[in-house]
C-alpha cells in the first residue's frame, strides 16, 4: 500500500509492527467522517463575472433549488459583494453553502478597480479566520469558516479571447482563491468555434502566468478522472431551471426554434463535468487548498508585515512567547519614543514662539525708544524756539524800554526846549 | 459584513454533496492516522501485557521491553513508535511510557516528568502552530493516558489520586483496574464503585464518553459508564479454550479470557479506545486541553505586557487582554495610545496657545501704554507750540504795532523838525 503522509513524516525510524488479528482502527475513517456529517459542512463559492452571463441561473441549476435575488442592473456605480447563506441537506448531509455574487462587475467605464473589491472581500474573510486563529480564547472547531472555497469566474462567449479585464482580474485572484474559470452562456458558441475559444482561453491564461485551480492527480482514486476533467477546462456551460419534455422526461433545458440545448447532455454543455468536478469529487479537495495553500499564503504576508519572523527556519522551534514579548517591548518602545518626539516638537516650538515674541518685544521697545529721542529732538527744538522767542521779546522790550526812555527824556527835553521857548517868547 | 442568517433550501434533484462524507473518507485514508497513547502506572500492573493484547502485536517484546523492565533511578518518560497497518488505514502509534512511575520509596513529584512531557508536547505544537512559515503539523500530543489501579480492592492510593488530580486538566485519562483476574466480580464491583466515589470526591475528571443524537449509541454509552473503570486483564499467550484459540491466562482453576466480556472489560475497553472513541479523544485533545493550555500560555505573555505597561506609568486595560489575541491586543494599544496621543497634543496645543495669547496680549497692552504715553507726550508738544505760536503771534503783533507807532512818532518828529527848521530858515525862530 502505498505510503501515507504520516509514515513519510514519521521517517525512517519507525518499525512497522505485524497485527496478529483484527484490532479495529480501521475505522478511523469512519468515526472521522461521523464526526464530519454531524457537524455539518460548509462550503463558500464566489460568483465572479459580467452582468448578465447568468450567474444566479447557473447556480440555481447547479444546486437545483432557487436561491434568492432579483437580476441586477448595469448601472451599478461600482463592484459590490453580496452574499446569501442557505443551509442545504442531500440525504443524511448537511452543507451550509454560501454563495457571493459580484454585483455590477464589468458595467463600469473604467474597470480599473473593479478587482478591488473582490480582493478585498477574500481577504476580510482570511482576516476574520486569521483573528480568531490568534485569540487567546477561541473556538476554532465551531468556527463558521467564511472563507472562499471556490471562485468560479464567468468568461463572457464572446469566441474570441479573454478579456483584458477577465485577465487583469483572475491575475489579481489566482493567489488568494482557487479559480475554476466557466465559458457562460455556451449554447451561443458553436462546437467547432468552442474548441478553439477554449484553447485560446488556456494558452492566454498560460501566457500571462494564471494559475487556474487544477484538479488533484495524486489520489489514485480520482487521479484518473480528474487528470481528465483538467483537459477540458475551461467547462462551457448553460444554465436552466425552465424544464422541457424530452421523449418522456422532464430535463432542464434552453428550448430555441432550432433545437433544444438539455443542460444534463454532455454533448450539449459541459455541465455535468462541472458539477461533477466542483461537488462530487474535489469539494473537500477545494476546501482543502483555501485553507493549506491559499490561507497560509495569506497568514504568512499578514504576519511577515506586521514584522513577526521565523527565528531559526529549521532548526530551533521558535518560541511564540519570547517573539510576542520582543514584539511588544519593540512597539512599546516606539511608543514611547513617538511620545518623546511629541514633546521635543513642542519644546522646539515654546522656544521659537518666545524667541519670536522677545523679537517683537525688542522691536517695540526700539519703536519707542526712537519715538522717544524723536520727541526729545522736537522738544529741544521746542525749547529752542522758546528761548528764541524769549530773547527776541527780551531784546524788543527792552528797545522798548529804551525808546520810551529816550522819548519820555526828549520830552522832558523837549518839554523844557518848549518851555525854553516859552521862556524866550516870554521875553 | 459576514453572514445574514442562513435559509433552509430544499433541493428539487440531484447535486452530488451527500459525496462528501465519502471525499473526506478518502483524503483521510490518504493521509493516514496518528494517535500517542500513555501509559502510567506502578511496575508489574501489566502496562506492556495489556498495550500487546490490545493492539494484537508485539509491541513490548524481548528486543522492545516495557517500562518494568526499564527502570530508572529516576522516573523516565519515553516513547515507543510503531506503524500498523490494517483494511488499508495506517495509523502511526506512538505509546508513552513512564518506567519508574510510583516504584520509589519516595514518590513525591513523580508526576512532575509525566506533567512536563505533556506540556512540551502542547509546547511543540504551540510553537509549529504559531510559525509564520507553517508546515504540516505532525500531532505528537498526548490523546489519552491509560492510569493503571493496582487491584488491591479497597480503594485508590493517594498517588493515584494525587496524580489524577495533577493530570485530568491536561490529558483524557481512563483509569483502568489491572491485573482484574485477581478480582471476583463482587469485589470488582465494590471496589468500582468505591473508585468512583473516591474520584467524585475529589472532584477528578476522567474521560467521558460524549452524548450522541443517536438512542442507540446512547444506550452502549450507558452502559460503558456504569463500568467505570474498566477492569482489564490482558495477555501474551494464546490458549485453546473449548475449540477455539482465545488469548487468556491459563490457570490450574480454569481459563480467564482476555476477550470475554464476563471476565473482564478488555472488549469494552479495546472498542472504546480504538473502534468508537479513537476519533473523540483526539478531538478532546485539541479543542480542550491544548486550547486550555494555549490560552493560559498567551495570556501569560500579555499579562506580562499589562505588567510592564503599568512599570513605566501608563494604564491598559485590563479586561482588553480577555478574550484578544496579542496582535489585537497590541492593535488596542496602539489606539489607545494614539488616542491618548492626540489629547496630549490637544492640550499642550491649549496650554501653548494660551501662553502665547497671555504673552502677546502682554505686549499689546504694553504697546498700548507706550502709544499712549506718546501720544500724551506729543499731545503736550503741541499745546506747548500752540502756545509759543500765539505767544509769537502776540508778540509780532504787539512789534509791529509799535514800531508802527514808533515810525508815526518818528515821522511827526521828523515832520516836526522839518518844520521847524523851516520856520527856522524863515526866521521866525530867533
Amino acid at each position: 500500500m502505498a505510503a501515507t503522509e504520516i509514515a513519510r513524516q514519521a521517517g525512517e525510524g519507525v518499525r512497522s509492527v505485524p497485527l496478529s488479528g483484527h484490532v479495529g482502527f480501521d475505522s478511523m475513517p469512519d468515526q472521522l467522517v461521523n464526526k464530519s456529517v454531524s457537524q455539518g459542512f460548509c462550503f463558500n463559492i464566489l460568483c465572479v463575472g459580467e452582468t448578465g452571463l447568468g450567474k444566479s441561473t447557473l447556480m440555481d441549476t447547479l444546486f437545483n433549488t432557487k436561491f434568492e435575488g432579483e437580476p441586477t442592473t448595469h448601472n451599478q456605480p461600482g463592484v459590490q459583494l453580496k452574499s446569501n447563506t442557505y443551509e442545504l441537506q442531500e440525504s443524511n448531509v448537511r452543507l451550509k453553502l454560501t454563495m457571493v455574487n459580484t454585483v455590477g462587475f464589468g458595467d463600469q467605464i473604467n474597470k480599473e478597480d473593479s478587482y478591488k473589491s473582490i480582493v478585498e472581500f477574500i481577504d476580510t474573510q482570511f482576516e476574520a479566520y486569521l483573528q480568531e486563529e490568534l485569540k487567546i480564547r477561541r473556538t476554532l472547531h465551531s468556527y463558521h469558516d467564511s472563507r472562499i472555497h471556490a471562485c468560479l469566474y464567468f468568461i463572457a462567449p464572446t469566441g474570441h479571447s479573454l478579456k483584458s479585464l477577465d485577465l487583469v482580474t483572475m491575475k489579481k485572484l489566482d493567489s488568494k482563491v482557487n479559480i475554476i474559470p466557466i465559458i457562460a452562456k455556451s449554447d451561443a458558441i458553436s462546437k467547432s468555434e468552442l474548441a478553439k475559444f477554449k484553447i485560446k482561453i488556456t494558452s492566454e491564461l498560460v501566457s500571462n502566468g494564471v494559475q487556474i485551480y487544477q484538479f488533484p492527480t495524486d489520489d489514485e482514486t480520482v487521479a484518473e478522472i480528474n487528470s481528465t476533467m483538467n483537459g477540458h477546462l475551461p467547462f462551457a456551460v448553460v444554465g436552466s431551471t425552465e424544464e422541457v419534455k424530452i421523449g418522456n422526461k422532464m430535463v432542464k433545458a434552453r428550448q430555441y426554434p432550432w433545437g433544444t440545448v438539455q443542460v444534463e447532455n454532455e454533448s450539449h454543455c459541459d455541465f455535468v463535468k462541472l458539477r461533477e468536478m466542483l461537488i462530487r469529487v474535489n469539494m473537500e479537495d477545494l476546501r482543502e487548498q483555501t485553507h493549506t495553500r491559499h490561507y497560509e499564503l495569506y497568514r504568512r504576508c499578514k504576519l511577515e508585515e506586521m514584522g513577526f519572523k521565523d527565528t531559526d527556519p529549521d532548526s530551533k522551534p521558535f518560541s511564540l512567547q519570547e517573539t510576542y514579548e520582543a514584539k511588544r517591548n519593540e512597539f512599546m518602545g516606539e511608543l514611547q519614543k513617538k511620545e518623546e518626539e511629541m514633546r521635543q516638537m513642542f519644546v522646539q516650538r515654546v522656544k521659537e514662539k518666545e524667541a519670536e515674541l522677545k523679537e517683537a518685544e525688542k522691536e517695540l521697545h526700539e519703536k519707542f525708544d526712537r519715538l522717544k529721542k524723536l520727541h526729545q529732538d522736537e522738544k529741544k527744538k521746542l525749547e529752542d524756539k522758546k528761548k528764541s522767542l524769549e530773547e527776541e521779546l527780551n531784546a524788543f522790550k527792552q528797545r522798548k524800554t529804551a525808546t520810551e526812555l529816550l522819548q519820555s527824556q526828549a520830552q522832558q527835553a523837549g518839554g523844557s526846549t518848549t518851555l525854553k521857548r516859552d521862556k524866550e517868547r516870554k521875553k | 459584513m459576514l453572514f445574514k442568517v442562513a435559509q433552509q433550501k430544499n433541493l428539487e434533484g440531484y447535486v452530488g454533496f451527500a459525496n462528501l462524507p465519502n471525499q473526506v473518507y478518502r483524503k483521510s485514508v490518504k493521509r493516514g492516522f496518528e494517535f500517542t497513547l500513555m501509559v502510567v502506572g506502578e511496575s508489574g500492573l501489566g502496562k506492556s501485557t495489556l498495550i500487546n493484547s490490545l493492539f494484537l502485536t508485539d509491541l513490548y517484546s524481548g528486543e522492545y521491553p516495557g517500562p518494568s523492565h526499564r527502570i530508572k533511578k529516576t522516573v523516565q518518560v519515553e516513547q515507543s513508535k510503531v506503524l500498523i497497518k490494517e483494511g488499508g488505514v495506517q495509523l502511526l502509534l506512538t505509546i508513552v511510557d513512564t518506567p519508574g512511575f510510583g516504584d520509589a520509596v519516595d514518590n513525591s513529584n513523580c508526576w512532575q516528568p509525566v506533567i512536563d512531557h505533556i506540556d512540551s508536547k502542547f509546547e511543540d505544537y504551540l510553537n509549529a502552530e504559531s510559525r509564520v512559515n507553517r508546515r504540516q503539523m505532525p500531532d505528537s500530543r498526548v490523546h489519552c493516558c491509560l492510569y493503571f489501579i493496582a487491584p488491591s480492592g479497597h480503594g485508590l492510593k493517594p498517588l493515584d489520586i494525587e496524580f489524577m488530580k495533577r493530570l485530568h486538566e491536561k490529558v483524557n485519562i481512563i483509569p483502568l483496574i489491572a491485573k482484574a483476574d485477581t478480582l471476583t466480580p463482587e469485589e470488582c464491583q465494590q471496589f468500582k464503585k468505591q473508585i468512583m466515589r473516591e474520584i467524585q470526591e475529589h472532584k477528578i475528571k476522567i474521560y467521558e464518553f460524549p452524548e450522541t443524537d443517536d438512542e442507540e449509541e446512547n444506550k452502549l454509552v450507558k452502559k460503558i459508564k456504569d463500568r467505570l473503570p474498566l477492569a482489564v486483564v490482558g495477555s501474551n499467550t494464546i490458549i485453546e479454550v473449548n475449540g477455539k484459540r482465545v488469548r487468556g491466562r491459563q490457570y490450574p482453576w480454569g481459563v480467564a479470557e482476555v476477550e470475554n466480556s464476563e471476565h473482564c472489560d478488555f472488549t469494552i475497553l479495546r472498542n472504546m479506545l480504538i473502534r468508537t472513541h479513537m476519533q473523540d479523544l483526539k478531538d478532546v485533545t485539541n479543542n480542550v486541553h491544548y486550547e486550555n493550555y494555549r490560552s493560559r500560555k498567551l495570556a501569560a505573555v500579555t499579562y506580562n505586557g499589562v505588567d510592564n505597561n503599568k512599570s513605566k506609568g501608563q494604564l491598559t486595560k485590563l479586561d482588553t487582554v480577555e478574550g484578544m489575541s496579542p496582535l489585537a491586543q497590541m492593535e488596542e494599544e496602539r489606539r489607545e495610545h494614539v488616542a491618548k496621543m492626540k489629547k496630549m497634543e490637544m492640550e499642550m496645543e491649549q496650554v501653548f496657545e494660551m501662553k502665547v495669547k497671555e504673552k502677546i496680549q502682554k505686549l499689546k497692552d504694553s504697546e498700548a501704554e507706550l502709544q499712549r504715553r506718546h501720544e500724551h507726550m506729543k499731545k503736550n508738544l503741541e499745546a506747548q507750540h500752540k502756545e509759543l505760536e500765539e505767544k509769537r503771534r502776540q508778540y509780532e503783533e504787539e512789534k509791529v504795532n509799535w514800531e508802527a507807532q514808533q515810525r508815526v512818532m518818528e515821522q511827526a518828529k521828523l515832520d516836526a523838525s522839518r518844520t521847524l527848521e523851516k520856520n527856522k530858515k524863515k526866521g521866525k525862530i530867533f
